[in-house]
Parts: structure tokens; sequence; C-alpha cells
């Protein structure tokens, strides 16, 4: 509760300091100072421990835990890639602002006991995107990519108000926590409630078939804020996913009404996502894909509704967005997004390219990295479920064939001559990559650091 | 501690070895193997008097109740003793190259070393599962960067098949956890009884992961292709202790823990093997590159060391075991040799060698001791080890002991045939060149050359090491159903 007010409330503070601040480079450390004061005001909600505004709003420790990873890695975000805004465009205490409110939304995701509240943080992190993706206004694609996802995201924000409309019209209640579906016969107005509001999040993390916005939003997009988008915003959309089909539709048998659903469109977004990236000729577009083979394996937390799953989901966002966070960051210094334009990074930036080879480890899901156990919770979680075993033989196989695409930027870097350079490579840059690595390793070593606050 | 330490060595040593350059990595890095085998040595003293006191446990991952669960019994110390016994051969004799980023080189070996050595002592299925992963990467790494020409696609065919592999594995794992009582440990896998249904496909899950490392027909195409291009040293490390890793995992953690599946598909598993073993033979008549060679016959004889794990009685498992040792350190001597070779005369082709033997009298005689042993001729050391592996085929089945005793025709023929070809002949114009071994090399063919007639004339340490625990566990499981 606390995160969520530092946040907006700061916010409307970054968009004034873009008023007075005329050095634009100083906003990025305004916007640090935010992330720090939201990270405090985060542990302090750790006190309180109930619900708030009527009931609308639960804190819990998975909550606290899921907006401290969200804050850190935007925090994480911010150093890495702050300096990039001012590429963009003008304004850039604008952007910061919109990231702000997109993160004051990541913040309901973790914690709502509402429908309502649930549309509104679905809402607030969209509209920001919207606009974000747009950003750059004098480039073609970039209008394109926020044209798109404006037209999708609406008519899917249809979907999810009528599924909230039909679930509300079965159950009485718009809070999750006491809809009592399972304990007699489910309604077919329930029944299309819930499968309305599963396709309207299942557009939300990009999962197949409801995937065709995000390549095209995620190339076209300035890559900064991709950076953002495929990252912490697709873990919190999927925070709020796991919540809503945890919380409400478990219970009895109703998850056997979905479970099959998902556990297709599982499937399939492993497959689509990790067959189309290994043809991808710009790392950009490879990365876009990968974060819908990813998306895969996080929908395994959702099929799976257990312990395990909030575990595993959890590790899977902190060590997915600090990954994908690190790669796009050394993206930005380069040139040429295509493969070749990794050629030989190694040569000339053995450090960058050191600390990218470990983000790709992590993200194929490499032991002694922290993608290693995400993999791991995710698939566990699948396998103790049960009826589920040839959904994680899918998984598997398709962790392999994301090896390929992802080691072929290694072997760019390493293998192939080229004259690949980074540009502005700051030893402040070089500090943070190393930082990020840092952690990607502890996690894949010591899985508990996190999951003991749980 | 002291099973800790054999990690911990090769893992900070490597790490440090980063810094490093030139000589400085090559004369640390052979110290550090040293000091790994010295630890080693110390580890098999205590063995004989208290093995208990060698197990090495603390917490890991609390959630999981997986732990950093280390121990070591008969077989396992074997493989440990191959590991640290060809590292620092290894290290001698590649002691006269010049490797480009040395201290990367020397450091991702002995990463890959610590990576073995976590296999070998891990008794918790997670532990096993990550150090399994981590012997690869460090390979991965070594073939595609100093490998040949074609190494960067070829190293990346091994490692996709064997990632592949091992997640499968994995998948196999995590059920198992959730069958056990929330652990990892291989007393709670192995005393889990499960429903010969699940064993059944089980099995294939682990199967197929080992029978990628061994590699086993079908699964066995990345390798050639990978020995060929890979730097020397590195080729040693593959099949010298790395497919060990395959023939290691199917005893300690297939057998004991799925033992109904095992027996559902021994025969299955024993038809592969075999037609691994004649297919490729017949392939390495056919070679006339060295390595190519080389590979193939390790294949074959990988091939009969599978087939003798799954016939399963006492006398092949036993036989099975001396043979990983005895194969490792063959092969490395043969390997020496071929790099030798390929040093000097900048060629590995056979057709273009011949008549070595009148210029170059030390390696000739030690090419063909290693060869003889390669082939398991009684005296040398593969001889001991193949008779059991045989003899234990001939008890399970004998129409499979009978084809696959065709091999050892076979191994004669490509073996005698390369010897005649390198060996003997015409001097040509580039074999006259060609210069005897060195000190280094010496050093590290003679002591593998003690190593084949003591263990062929005296195999018995070797056989008490491994007739402990290790064997009779997996026997027992299986007489007990």
């Amino acid at each position: 509760m606390n995160a969520l007010i530092t946040t907006a409330v700061f916010g409307i503070v970054l968009m004034f300091v873009g008023l007075f601040v005329k050095q634009r480079q100083y906003i990025k450390y305004f916007a640090i100072a935010g992330t720090v004061l939201a990270f405090i005001a985060n542990l302090m909600d750790a006190q309180c421990g109930f619900g708030m505004l009527h009931g609308m709003v639960e804190v819990s420790s998975f909550s606290v835990l899921f907006n401290a990873v969200a804050i850190a890695s935007t925090a994480l975000y911010f150093l890495l890639c702050g300096s990039a805004f001012e590429k963009v465009g003008e304004d850039v205490a604008d952007y910061f602002a919109l990231i702000f409110f997109i993160l004051s939304g990541i913040m309901i995701t973790g914690s709502y006991s509402n429908l309502l509240m649930l549309f509104l943080a679905i809402e607030i992190i969209s509209i920001p995107q919207y606009i974000l993706a747009g950003a750059d206004k004098k480039n073609l694609k970039s209008n394109e990519a926020s044209l798109k996802y404006f037209l999708m995201g609406s008519f899917t924000t249809g979907m999810l108000l009528m599924g909230i409309a039909l679930v509300y019209g079965a159950t009485g209640t718009f809070d999750i926590r006491e809809m009592g579906l399972g304990t007699g016969e489910l309604s077919p107005l329930a029944l299309c409630g819930i499968t309305l509001l599963g396709f309207s999040l299942a557009f939300k993390v990009s999962a197949a078939p409801f995937h065709f916005w995000t390549p095209d939003v995620y190339d076209g997009s300035p890559t900064v804020f991709t950076a953002f988008m495929a990252t912490i915003v697709k873990a919190a959309s999927f925070i709020a996913f796991m919540r809503l089909f945890h919380v409400s539709f478990s219970g009895g048998n109703v998850s056997g009404h979905w479970q099959l659903i998902l556990a297709i469109i599982t499937a399939s977004t492993l497959i689509i996502g990790n067959l189309t990236a290994v043809f991808q000729q710009s790392v950009k577009r490879m990365l876009a894909y990968s974060s819908i083979a990813q998306a895969g394996f996080m929908l395994f937390a959702i099929v799976a509704h257990n312990e395990m799953a909030s575990q595993g989901l959890i590790l899977y966002a902190a060590a997915y967005s600090v990954a994908t966070i690190g790669i796009f960051a050394i993206l930005l210094k380069l040139n040429d997004y295509t493969f070749d334009g990794f050629n030989g990074l190694a040569r000339r930036q053995p450090l960058v390219a050191l600390m990218c080879t470990i983000f790709l480890l992590s993200l194929a899901g490499i032991p002694l990295t922290a993608g290693f156990f995400a993999k791991y919770f995710v698939l566990s979680a699948a396998i103790q479920q049960g009826n589920l075993l040839w959904l994680v033989i899918v998984g598997v196989l398709c962790a392999a064939v994301s090896a390929y695409y992802y080691f072929r930027v290694i072997i760019a870097m390493y293998f192939k001559q080229g004259e690949a350079d980074a540009t502005e490579v700051t030893p402040g840059f070089k500090a943070m990559l190393v930082i990020a690595a840092a952690i990607v390793i502890v996690l894949g070593i010591f899985p508990n650091l996190l999951l003991q606050y749980l | 501690m002291l099973t800790l330490l054999l990690i911990l060595i090769p893992l900070v040593t490597g790490l440090i070895t980063f810094g490093l350059n030139g000589r400085g990595a090559k004369v640390f890095s052979l110290i550090s193997s040293f000091a790994t085998l010295a630890v080693t040595l110390a580890a098999w003293a205590q063995f004989r008097t208290s093995p208990d006191a060698l197990n090495f446990t603390a917490s890991w991952i609390p959630q999981l109740n997986s732990q950093f669960n280390l121990g070591l019994d008969g077989m396992s110390l074997m493989l440990v003793l191959l590991t640290t016994i060809s590292f620092p051969l290894i290290f001698i004799t590649v002691m006269g190259r010049n490797y480009e980023k040395a201290g990367a080189f020397y450091g991702l070996m002995l990463l890959s070393q610590a990576g073995m050595l976590g296999v070998f002592l891990s008794y918790d299925a997670l532990l096993f599962y990550v150090f399994w992963e981590l012997a690869l990467i460090p390979v991965y790494f070594l073939c595609s960067m100093w490998g040949g020409e074609k190494a960067i696609p070829v190293t990346f065919k091994f490692f996709v098949y064997t990632f592949a592999g091992s997640l499968l594995m994995l998948v196999g794992i995590i059920y198992i956890y959730f069958q056990t009582e929330g652990s990892f440990s291989w007393q709670s896998f192995t005393s889990l009884s499960l429903s010969n249904n699940e064993q059944s496909w089980l099995f294939w899950l682990f199967f197929v992961a080992f029978a990628i490392k061994m590699p086993v027909f079908p699964f066995h195409t990345w390798q050639p292709d990978a020995y060929e291009q890979s730097p020397t040293a590195v080729t040693m490390v593959l099949s010298g202790v790395m497919v060990k890793m395959g023939l290691f995992g199917v005893l300690r953690w297939l057998m004991p823990v799925l033992p109904e599946g095992v027996y559902m598909w021994q025969e299955a598993a024993i038809l592969l093997s075999v037609i691994g073993i004649i297919y490729a033979s017949c392939i390495a008549i056919m070679q006339s590159d060295l390595k190519r060679l080389i590979a193939y016959s390790s294949i074959a004889h990988i091939g009969l060391m599978s087939a003798a794990i799954f016939a399963n009685n006492e006398q092949s498992l036993a036989g099975v075991q001396v043979q990983m040792f005895n194969h490792g350190i063959n092969i490395i001597g043969l390997w020496i040799i071929i790099e030798v070779i390929e040093q000097r005369l900048g060629t590995k082709n056979m057709q273009q060698l011949g008549g070595i033997a009148s210029v170059a009298p030390n390696l000739s005689i030690l090419l063909v001791i290693v060869s003889l042993a390669n082939i398991a001729l009684p005296l040398t050391n593969g001889f001991i080890g193949e008779f059991l592996m045989f003899s234990g085929l001939f008890q399970h089945n004998v129409w499979f002991a009978a084809v696959s005793a065709v091999a050892i025709i076979l191994a004669a023929v490509y073996m005698l045939r390369m010897l005649q070809k390198v060996l003997f002949g015409e001097v040509n114009a580039l074999t006259a060149t060609t210069t005897d071994l060195k000190t280094g090399e010496m050093i590290a063919l003679g002591c593998i050359t003690v190593m084949i007639f003591v263990l062929g004339v005296y195999p018995k340490p070797l056989l008490d090491l491994v007739s402990g625990t290790g064997i009779q566990n997996t026997v027992a499981a299986l007489t007990g159903r």
C-alpha cells in the first residue's frame, strides 16, 4: 500500500521535475531515488499484512516479495538503461513518470483481492505502455507498434471486462476470495467468464495464439522501452494471472475445466515461441520471441496451482527480468542489432561479452544460474500436479531448442571474426553489469536467498 | 573434507588460472592437477581404513531439501583416480604447446575437471545434475574456441544433444523426487519401490541421457566429429574421462533406482549396444583419419561396456568397472601419440604416413604397446576387463556374446592396420622429418606404459577397489526382486 502510493506520487513528482530540471541527464537520478524510496516503503508494508481499502487490497509476504523484486529490477533497469532515455526524444522526465505509473500498477498485481482492482492494475500497466511504444514519434515503426498495441490491447480489455461481468453474475461478488466456485455445480455463466478472463490475461502475457502483437510491438518500440515491457511488466501480468486463477478458480473441480485449455496454450506458446526464435536474424526480434518462449515456461506456474508454482514464478520473474534487462542494456550500446552485430565483441569488450554470456546461459536454464532454478521450480510444480508429464516433456525439449538461439549470440561474440564494438561503455555501466551477473549466479547457487522471504 | 577438497581445488585454481597467462597458467594448472592427485591418494588411504569419514554433507537448498552431499565408494574412487591421473598426464603432454589465451584454456580445463569430479562424488540427485551440466559447459567453450575449422557447428551439435538428454533426465529426477518423501538423496532414491509401469518409462528418460553421453548407437552421431574437431587435450578429456560419466550414471543412478525398468529393457539396451559395437568397428576399418579411427574404436569399446552393464551379473559388472579405468588410460595414451604425430607432421591422415618406425623408434614402441593394450592382449591391462565382460555377457546370452566377440577380431584388424600404415612401409619425404619423443611426452607415455603392464599382470588392487560396495548394491537390488 505504501509502495503503491509512493510510486504513484513519484510519477507525478517526476512530471514536474521535467519542468524545473533543465539538464536532462540528471532526471535519471531522481528516478533512481524514487525506486529506493519505493523499495523502503514496500518493506514497511511487510509489517501490516492485512486487507486495506475495505478489503480491495491484501498485503501478504508474497506480494511484498514480488513488489521488492519488481522495484529492484526497475532500479537496475534505470541504472543500466537510464541514459538511453535521452536518445528517444525530448520528454525524458515524462518517460520516467510513465514508468513510475506502470510500476504503481504493478504494485497492485500481487495484492489485489477484488476483480475491479485487477482491472485497474491491468489498465494502469497498459495505457502508459501504449504511449511508451510510440515514444519515438518520427519513426513509422514506433507509431505502428503503438497503434497495434493499443487496438489489440483495448480489444482484450473488453474481453477482460466481459469476463469479470460474467463471473460477477455467476457468483454475486467481486472479491476473489469469496467467490466460492467449486462448492457446487459450475454454472455456464461462470465457465464463460473464466474462459474470457483466461484468454484476456493470456493476451497480456503474450501466450500463443494471442501472441501476434508481441514481435511487432517489441521490435517497433524504442529498444529501451522494450526492455521494460518484455521483462518486469510481463512478470507482473503473470503474477496477476496466477493470483486470480490460484485463489478463485482452483477450488473443488473448477481447475479441471481450465487446466487442459491452459496446458494446450502453454504447449503452443512454447513450441511457437522457440521455433520462431530460431529463425530470427535480429537479436532484438529474437528476444521478442524468446520472451514468448519464456512466457511458456511461466505459464507452467499457472497450470500447476500449488505452492511450488508461486515460488517458481517469483524466482522466474527475478531471473528472467535481470538477465533480459542485462542483455537489452548491452544491445542498446551496439550499433547493429543483427546477430552479426555481435561478431567479435569478446575481443573488443571481454567483460561485457562475459556478462552477456552469463545472462544468456541463465535464459537457457544452465545450472548455477538463476534461470536453472526458475525453470526447475516451474517444471517441478507441473510434475507435482500430476497428469502434466507430456507438457513437461514438451517443455524440456523446447528448452533444448532455446539453447540454439541463445548460443548463437555467444558463438557470434566469441568465435566469429568481426568488428562489433560497444559505444559509451563507462566503468559504472560495467560495474552494474557485474552486479546483475552476480545476482544471477548467486540466485543460481542459493535460490533460498530469495525464497526464504516467502 | 577430503571429498570437498577434491572439487574445490580444481574449481578455485581454475578460476584463478583465468587471470594468468602463458607459462604461468601452464605451471599453475599442472601444480593444481598434482595437488588434486595427492588429495585423491590421501582419500584412497583413508578409504581403506574408514570410508565413512569421507562423507561430506551440508545444507544447500532447504526449500527443496536438497543437500550438498558428497561421498565415495569403490567405483567412484576408481573414477576419481582416473580423472585425477588423467589431468596431470594431459597437462604434461601439452606442455610444449602454446595455446592462444592460455589462461582461459587451462582455466576451463580445470573447471571441467571440477565438474566431472563432482559427478562422481555426489550422492544427491540434484547436485549430480548440476555437476553433470557443469562438466559440459567448459568443454563446449574449449572445443569451440580452440578446435578445428568445423569445430563450432560440431560442438554445438554435441552440446544440444547432451543438453536435451540431460533435461529429460532432470524430468525423471523431479518425478522420482515427488515419489520419495521429498528428498534427493541417493539412499531415498534407491529405497523407493516404484511401480513397474513407472519404472518402464522412467528408464528411458535416464537411459537416453546416459546413452548420449557414452555414446551408444543410435545416439552416437555427435561423437566422431567432436573428437576429430576438438583440440587433442580436450579429446583426451572427452574420451578418457567424460564418456565414463555416462557409464557411471547407469551404474550409480539407473540400475539401483530403477531395477525393474532395467530388467524390462535390458535386452533392448544390450541389442543397441551390440549393434553399436559391430557398426562402429566396421566403420573404423574404413577410416583413414587417425582421430576418427580412434573415435569409432572408442564407440565400439564403450558399446561393449554398456552391453556388459546391462547383462548385469557380478562378473560383467566387475569387468565394466575395471575396463572403465583401463580404457581411460589406454585411450589417453593413443591420443598422446596422435597428438605427437599431428604436431610434428601436420597431418593425421594415414595415407600420408608410413615408415615412422625407422625414424622414431621410441614413439613406435610405445604406440605398439598402447595399441595392443587397446586390443586387450593378455598381460596388458585391457585383457582382464574384457575377459570378465565377455564371460558375464556369455552367461547372460550366448548369442550376444558371440556377436560382440567378433569385435575383438575387428579391433585387431583396424588397430594392426593402423600400426602397419603409420609405422611400417616406405619412409616418405614427410615422415622422414619425424623427431622422436620429447621428455614431457616420454614421461606421460612412460607412466601409461607402466600402468598398462602393472595392471595387466596384477589387476588385483583395481579389482579389490571396485568389487566393494558399488557392485554388491546393484546386484543385490536386482536379485532381491
